[in-house]
Formats: structure tokens, C-alpha cells, sequence
């Protein structure tokens, strides 16, 4: 055993501290699950015995050390006890996005080899067998919910339970083979594999160790003093990073429990029911929580509405303030106080967010507005900037010191550089070991001191130490005239309204800058009710002339606040268009986390990008969109063309 | 015509289908001197999807107001598991094991759609006023393993977000599906679905042949469906009944019914004398 495991206390593995747990924390609740309408809860030792008996079921289907294991579908505990069972028998776990198409899997499939592949229920089974015809590796396909399934050919394809009862029948036979698998682990063991989506070309397998996910989780749950009792929803894919961080490194070195929603739509339900101490969230669901909240407060009586105003605009005055523990005056205390008797508390209670102790968003940039919002309500929610090749954590926020415009300091154990070119690297115990089976790529993000490039530009605040993120590196450009082109920094101005849902920002090496827009069809259409707009489509409301006058004071304003900085004042809007059709991960124009694929959109959309830049006011265009199904259709459209009032600055030539 | 001996029969996907479990024997049902159906005879079989399909009018609601008890044939016998059914009132003869739904949906809009499933475990219960007023003993005890089933084909049909949302509230699609619930919560033997896919669009409609074949599969419960779109009968059904101008012209699997001269012209529309 190396010197650093022995440093840790020789937990060097998710199933020694799986079995520390089962030893510390027995009998404390390590997961629940809500199925047929009640919460099923496991303790520790309980979880240690379903994961001991899958582990020697899966030795009884003679699982070799080294072999990877695909894991697909919804968060369930017995999908993550599938995970921890692989890695007790040696087995490498390879967690899959469920709503990926055949295809997708077909390559991640094919990349690794798996021999083994958990799949939650008929819908991802089918996908498998589908897969299974082209790729050869698939030896058995292991399934959780049997229903529809009783008529499948069953010689490679086995209920998760059965394999669990065989297990537990087998246990003489495999438990000395199972000791030794595990006490054959090491620090440096793959722990995960985790395939990145990848803005551009295809998913990179990131080879994550024992080492990174350990001691990222002990590191990152120092940092924010996560306890045994505190309660997580495990509800974004298991296939991403985070959820792999939180939901069993975090989980498994803290001891916390772990809870699964009944189904995606009954999230928010679920949320309020469990009322999680800590939680994690990417903006778009604060977004459209707010965005809920907001309808919903327009439709209520006027004594309520007067009532969550006055309350709201004295949270926003001093409640942040109250979070940070500055001083604040005994009268706005009371009158907090007060407040919080009346509507935080209240409304906390509805949004599920009572209990929030530690509240991350990452991903994207938050806006200021919405940050605050939940900051006013005495929501400790914070930023966080991570990426999968560093087991997530970068740079996070210390309680006391949460802004809207910073991504916070390092993480411990973290050390950054800004590099010549603006681009931020990171060098830490959680830097992933190599993309798998592609040592080009590696080196290319990987240097061999271990420094990694982020692809984002950002710098270090001198005086606060914090870090500030501007765009992806290789997106921030030149315009035509030299000046600094960053379309992140200007589309994230713009989806901070509400009824802006998507825009992507054109302009490098171009005289202006240009915009495509996507409406929030909740927003929007809500507005539209108000305003007795009638529409039948998508389509059509984004085409109707009043969303584009409402488009359009939306962009003049950004442009307003863009000007503002000397440096990125050319990035201001110009002209712009809303698109016909919502961006969409089916179409590639998105990836499964749901980022815009510049290239692909300048390409797909490139009669549209011409129009902007020739002084078109009216486009004619035909796309090609693919339905859930798979079928492909057409939609046309004929697409009006703006032009949006921009701020003069010195540095630029007129433009109209 | 497919050999459907006492024993039962296999079906193309390898099913095994069991012995007569409904028997409509020479049935005749008139309104004043109106005829809906004449003469018709035809069995369901254990464990089969049995399809009554028909032009506009041909008499496929009355028969399976016959088969639910609803009306009573004027000539005929109808026999259930063996025995000669007497006349009977709607609630006993779903106390015998026969759920269904409706054509216009028959759900009480202003309860909450776990509420409504409930009302399929009535047939289920046997407490008495006084212990379920005050919700004790055996109340209780019934009631919990009552919604237990319940939580059960919520699962199964995947409702778990409306479960609290009243009715009146839910689109078309998704009432179909609560009425498919309460039906269900029944434990039926044989269920009875009354045009189970009108009024939806093709999402909609593979959804529910999904639920239709899983229903079939999971539960072994014998089905009896009424519908329109022949495609949809013809992918789900192990056998047919065709009827038209309330005569039963056809009766056999998918294949046989589509190449059978009457049901081609009945559906054609062929002139009638």
C-alpha cells in the first residue's frame, strides 16, 4: 500500500469505505428511494449486503479484474450499488447518459469494451440489444425493472435481483475470491470512467483513480463541513461527473444519505418531501424555479402580490447581508424576520429549500438577478467551477464570500495559473489520469508536470483572489477592427432574461457582432396569455412582431450594460434574428448537457449567419429537425431581421 | 380459421392461451324494433387480446355493454368460466372479475386521480360503514393494503406525477390512462377496453398498445377491446371478431380477418340490400 493511502488511513477505495460505514454508521440511512408512493430507505449495513450480493453475483457471471461495466439509466440506488459492486470485484464502472440514442452508445460501448452493461429497464435494454447486434464485446446485459422483458431471450440477459439471489447462493464458492479482489485495489486503480460530451468530435473517456475521487470528496467536503445526516437528491445524470462526486464519493466518505426521486417529473415533488441540506443544481433549474414562482405570484391576489414585493425587495436590501454575517441593523433584522415568518419561509418550504445548508449551481453562469434572489431568501447557494478531467472541483466559493460575477477560490489542494494566451490551468489531487486509449489527446490537455488546460479564459481578481471566468478560450476571438470578440460573455448577458432561453453570439472576425435568439416558451408564452396574444406554435410566437419589439429592448439593454466594459464594448449586438426552432440535443446542436455546438450551428444555420451580416431584413429557410422518435421532418419559415440600437464608443467605426 | 381447440392455442409470439374463459352464445339484442346485434356468437379465451372491430354502427359498444352486464340480449346465453351467466346488475358482474373503461371517459373529474384509482378497489372492500367512517380497524387495514395495489399500477402505468392532480385538470391522454388505472386497481380477469385509443395521436397511441401488451404480459389478464384504427388492432390482437350491421361477418386472427371477402367490402362499403 502506497505512503498516501496509508496517510488517509488506508481508505483507499469506495468499497473500504463503504465497509467503514457499514462499521460507523450502520444504522443510519444510506439511501431512499421513493417507489410506490413511499420513501424505501436502506441503512448501511443493508446497502453493504445488496452491493456484497451483487458483487458475487456478478463473480458467479465471471467478471474478470479490468473489465469495464456500463451502467445506464435514471438515479436508483440499486444502479449505484451496481457501480460499487463492480469496483468491489475489480471491475471498472462506466456510467452511461440514458438519454442517448443507439448510436451514441454504440461508440462508448464499442470504446471500452464492456463486457457488462446494467441497464435500468426495457427502454435502455432494447438500446443494448440494438447495440449488442453491432457490437460484438456485450456479454451479458444486466436489467433492474423486469416489466416487458419476460419475453426477451434470457441467455445473456439477467434480472439484477436473480443476479443478486445467485449471488447470495454462490457466497461460499466466491466470498475468498471477492476478499481478494478487494484487497487487491489500490490507490491508483481506475475508481470511474466518465465519457465527457464534448462540445466538439466524439465523447473522450476520463479515467478517474481511487486518489482522485477520494480525496476531491475529503477535500471538498472539508471545505464545507458536510456531516453524516446531511441529505442529498441524486437527480442529474449519473453519467456526469458531479453526480458521481456527490452522490458516492462525497456520500460515501462523509456517510450521508443519498435519496432518489420517484421519476424525473415528479423531481420537484420529491425535492420538497426530502428537503435536502445539501444540493446541487445548474442554473436552469433556479431559472425556471424562479420563473415558476414569478407566473405563479401574477396570478395571486393583489394583497399577496403587495405582499411579496414589499417582503422581497427588503430581502434583497439586507438578506444577503444576514447570510454573510455582516451587520445589519436590529430593525431590518426584525423586519426579516418578519419577512420570513410571512414569504422566505414559506416559499422556501414550497421550492423544497428549508433545509439547504451548502447549495452549488456550476456549469454555466448564473445571473445576477436569480443568484440573488435565492441568496435574499437566506438560500446559501453558491458557485462552484469544476470540469470532469479535475473530479469536478476547481475553484468554489467560501461561505461569506459568494458573488454572482466570481467562480470563487481554489478548491483545497487546488493550485492555478493563468496561462500567456488568458486561459486558466489547474494542477490538483483530482487531476484525472489519461483519456482512455487516446494518449493524444491526453498530452494535448495534460502537460507533464501535470498542469491542465481548461479551455476557459478567465483571471484571478488581485485583490480577492478569486477567480473570474470570460469565455471558452477557443471561442474568444478578434473582430475584424482587433478588438476582443468573447460570445459566452455576451450571451450569458442575454439569457439572464427570462425570456430568453438560448443565444448564440457571432461576430469573430467580422465587423460587428450578430445574434441568434431562443425564446422561453414558458416565459414568453405566459406573457402571451397575459397580453391576449393568441399563437399555435413555437414558430409562431417567436415570429409574432411584439416578442421581436420585447427581443429586441432585451438586446438594447445588454448592449447598454456590455458598452459598459471598455474592454468587450465591441461584443455589443448589432442585428439579430430569433430562430424558428428551439436548439435542440437531437438536432447535435446542443450537447446532453445541454451547451450550444457553435460550429455546428454557424454550419447548420449558415444561410441564416449570411443574412445577418448582408443587411438582409427577411430570410426564407428550411430546416431539417429530427423528432423523439427519431423520425426526420422539415419546418419553414420565413425569419424577420433586426437591427438593435448599439452604444457608440470611441473605438469603432459607425455602423449604420 | 385458427384451430382454437378446448385445450387453447399458441400464439405466433409463443404465448400459451387457455381454455374459453367467455362464451356469447347466439346473442340477439334489440332496442324497440331496432336490431343491434344478431345472432352473434364468439368466445374469449384465457389470457388472449380479444378485438371486436366494425364500421360506424355495427353493434361493437352494445356487445360489450352485454358482456359488462350493462344490457341485457333479448335471446342468448352469455357464459362466464364455465357457467350460464344469469341476468345480473353491472356491480356483480365486476364483482365476478370483469373491469373496463369507457369510450367518454367515466371518471369523477373533481377527485384526485389516486382517489379515482381507489374506486376501483371497491369490489375489494368489505367494511363496514361505521369502521370506515371512522377509519379504523379493518378500514384501516383494508385501506392500506388497498392503496398498495393502487401505488402498484400507478407504477405500472406511470401516473406517479399526477397522482394528486385532480382529473378535471389532466389532458386526454393522460385520463385514458387513469381510466386504464382504475380498471385495473380492479385486478380484472377480463378487461374490457372501449375504444381504448380515440382521440389521441400516434405518441399517444403506442404508449397505450405498450401499456395494452404489458397488461397482457405482466398480469396474464385476458382483454377485450373495442377499436377503430385497424392497424392498431391488427398489431395488438391475437384474434378478431368483425362485425358489421350488427352480424358478426368475420372472426380469426389478424391475417385471416384481412384477407376475408365480407370484411374487405364491409370496410370498403359495399351496397347493402
Amino acid at each position: 500500500m502506497t505512503d498516501q493511502a496509508a496517510a488517509s488511513g488506508a481508505l483507499i477505495s469506495i468499497p473500504v469505505l463503504l465497509a467503514r460505514n457499514a462499521l460507523k454508521y450502520g444504522a443510519n440511512t444510506a439511501y431512499r428511494e421513493k417507489e410506490f408512493g413511499i420513501w424505501q430507505s436502506w441503512n448501511w449495513i443493508e446497502t453493504a449486503e445488496e452491493i456484497r450480493a451483487l458483487a458475487l453475483g456478478y463473480l458467479s457471471l465471471g467478471i474478470e479484474k479490468g473489465d469495464y461495466v456500463a451502467v445506464i439509466g435514471r438515479n436508483r440506488p440499486a444502479l449505484y450499488w451496481s457501480m460499487v459492486a463492480a469496483q468491489k470485484v475489480g471491475a471498472i464502472p462506466v456510467p452511461l447518459y440514458q438519454d442517448a440514442v443507439a448510436e451514441e452508445m454504440a461508440y462508448v460501448l464499442e470504446n471500452c469494451a464492456a463486457r457488462f452493461v446494467v441497464a435500468a429497464d426495457q427502454e435502455q435494454v432494447d438500446k443494448v440489444l440494438e447495440v449488442q447486434e453491432r457490437v460484438k464485446v456485450i456479454d451479458h446485459v444486466i436489467y433492474l425493472d423486469p416489466r416487458g422483458l419476460r419475453k426477451y431471450d434470457h441467455s445473456r440477459l439477467h434480472s439484477l435481483r436473480d443476479i443478486q439471489a445467485e449471488g447470495r447462493a454462490a457466497h461460499e464458492r466466491y466470498e475468498a475470491e471477492l476478499q481478494r479482489r478487494e484487497a487487491a485495489i489500490t490507490y491508483d486503480d481506475t475508481c470511474v470512467m466518465l465519457y465527457t460530451s464534448g462540445t466538439t468530435g466524439r465523447p473522450k473517456g476520463v479515467v478517474l483513480s481511487n486518489r482522485n475521487i477520494i480525496e476531491t470528496s475529503k477535500n471538498s467536503a472539508e471545505f464545507d463541513h458536510l456531516r453524516p445526516g446531511d441529505e442529498v437528491l441524486a437527480y442529474l445524470p449519473m453519467a456526469w461527473v458531479g453526480d458521481f462526486i456527490f452522490s458516492i464519493g462525497q456520500a460515501y466518505w462523509v456517510g450521508f444519505c443519498v435519496n432518489c426521486p420517484e421519476s424525473a417529473d415528479t423531481m420537484m415533488t420529491d425535492l420538497r418531501e426530502i428537503g435536502p441540506t445539501y444540493y446541487f443544481a445548474p442554473p436552469r433549474v433556479f431559472e425556471s424555479q424562479l420563473t415558476n414562482v414569478m407566473i405563479r405570484m401574477e396570478d395571486a391576489g393583489r394583497f399577496k402580490r403587495w405582499l411579496f414585493r414589499v417582503f422581497m425587495d427588503h430581502a434583497r436590501k439586507v438578506g444577503p447581508a444576514l447570510l454573510d454575517g455582516k451587520p445589519v441593523g436590529a430593525w431590518d433584522r426584525f423586519k426579516y424576520a418578519l419577512g420570513n415568518l410571512f414569504v422566505y419561509g414559506p416559499l422556501k418550504n414550497t421550492l423544497g429549500f428549508s433545509l439547504v445548508r451548502v447549495g452549488y449551481t456550476a456549469g454555466e453562469a448564473i445571473g445576477p438577478e436569480i443568484f440573488d434572489f435565492y441568496r435574499s431568501l437566506g438560500i446559501n447557494l453558491k458557485q462552484l467551477y469544476g470540469q470532469t478531467e479535475a473530479s469536478v472541483f476547481i475553484t468554489q466559493q467560501p461561505d461569506g464570500e459568494v458573488r454572482s460575477d466570481t467562480v470563487g477560490v481554489p478548491s483545497p489542494g487546488v493550485e492555478l495559473k493563468i496561462g500567456d494566451n488568458g486561459e486558466v490551468y489547474y494542477r490538483s489531487p483530482g487531476t484525472f489520469v489519461e483519456y482512455f486509449k487516446n494518449p493524444e489527446s491526453t498530452r494535448d490537455t495534460k502537460d507533464p508536470e501535470g498542469w491542465v488546460a481548461t479551455g476557459d479564459a478567465g483571471f484571478i481578481e488581485p485583490e480577492t483572489g478569486h477567480l473570474r471566468i470570460i469565455d471558452r478560450a477557443k471561442d474568444v476571438g478578434k473582430m475584424a477592427d482587433g478588438r476582443l470578440f468573447a460570445p459566452k460573455y455576451v450571451e450569458n448577458k442575454l439569457k439572464f432574461y427570462p425570456n430568453i432561453l438560448e443565444a448564440v453570439v457571432f461576430g469573430n472576425g467580422r465587423d460587428y457582432c450578430t445574434a441568434f435568439i431562443n425564446i422561453d416558451l414558458t416565459a414568453v408564452g405566459n406573457w402571451a396569455e397575459r397580453n391576449n396574444i393568441a399563437y399555435a406554435s413555437y414558430q409562431e410566437l417567436a415570429g409574432h412582431p411584439r416578442v421581436m419589439a420585447m427581443i429586441q429592448d432585451h438586446i438594447e439593454e445588454a448592449n447598454q450594460s456590455i458598452a459598459e466594459d471598455e474592454m468587450l464594448s465591441g461584443c455589443q449586438v448589432h442585428r439579430f434574428l430569433v430562430l424558428h426552432k428551439e436548439l435542440d440535443a437531437d438536432d447535435g446542436e446542443m450537447t446532453r448537457t445541454r451547451k450550444v455546438r457553435r460550429r455546428f450551428v454557424e454550419e447548420k444555420f449558415d444561410d441564416l449567419l449570411n443574412a445577418l451580416y448582408i443587411g438582409k431584413t427577411e430570410i426564407y429557410t428550411e430546416t431539417e429537425v429530427t423528432y423523439e422518435d427519431g423520425r426526420k421532418g422539415k419546418i419553414k419559415a420565413t425569419l424577420e431581421i433586426r437591427d438593435a440600437a448599439v452604444v457608440a464608443d470611441t473605438g469603432r467605426m459607425a455602423a449604420e | 380459421m385458427l384451430d382454437a381447440g378446448a385445450e387453447g392455442y399458441t400464439t405466433e409470439d409463443g404465448r400459451k392461451i387457455g381454455g374459453v374463459l367467455m362464451e356469447m352464445k347466439n346473442i340477439t339484442l334489440r332496442f324497440g324494433g331496432v336490431e343491434a346485434i344478431k345472432d352473434i356468437s364468439f368466445d374469449i379465451r384465457e389470457g388472449e387480446i380479444r378485438a371486436i372491430i366494425g364500421p360506424n354502427g355495427a353493434g361493437k359498444s352494445s356487445m360489450l355493454n352485454v358482456i359488462s352486464g350493462f344490457y341485457v340480449p333479448q335471446q342468448g346465453e352469455v357464459w362466464f368460466r364455465g357457467e350460464k351467466r344469469p341476468q345480473m346488475k353491472p356491480y356483480q358482474v365486476a364483482a365476478q372479475g370483469i373491469a373496463r373503461t369507457f369510450q367518454n371517459i367515466a371518471l369523477f373529474e373533481g377527485m384526485s386521480v389516486l382517489d379515482n384509482i381507489m374506486t376501483g378497489r371497491l369490489t375489494h372492500m368489505d367494511a363496514g360503514i361505521a369502521a370506515q367512517a371512522l377509519w379504523w380497524g379493518k378500514a384501516q387495514r383494508e385501506e392500506v393494503a388497498n392503496r398498495a395495489k393502487v401505488e402498484r399500477v400507478i407504477d405500472f402505468l406511470e401516473i406517479q406525477h399526477i397522482r394528486k392532480t385532480p382529473v378535471a385538470r389532466l389532458p386526454y391522454g393522460l385520463k385514458k390512462r387513469v381510466e386504464l388505472a382504475r380498471a385495473l386497481a380492479a385486478e380484472p380477469m377480463l378487461l374490457l377496453l372501449d375504444e381504448p385509443m380515440a382521440g389521441m395521436n400516434v405518441e399517444e397511441k403506442e404508449d397505450m398498445s405498450r401499456f395494452i401488451l404489458d397488461v397482457n404480459d405482466e398480469f396474464g389478464t385476458t382483454i377485450a377491446l373495442i377499436e377503430h384504427d385497424m392497424g392498431v388492432v391488427m398489431d395488438l390482437s391475437d384474434r378478431v371478431v368483425v362485425m358489421d350491421y350488427g352480424k358478426k361477418i368475420g372472426d380469426g386472427t389478424p391475417d385471416e380477418v384481412r384477407s376475408n371477402q365480407d370484411v374487405i367490402d364491409a370496410y370498403l362499403g359495399v351496397a347493402h340490400d
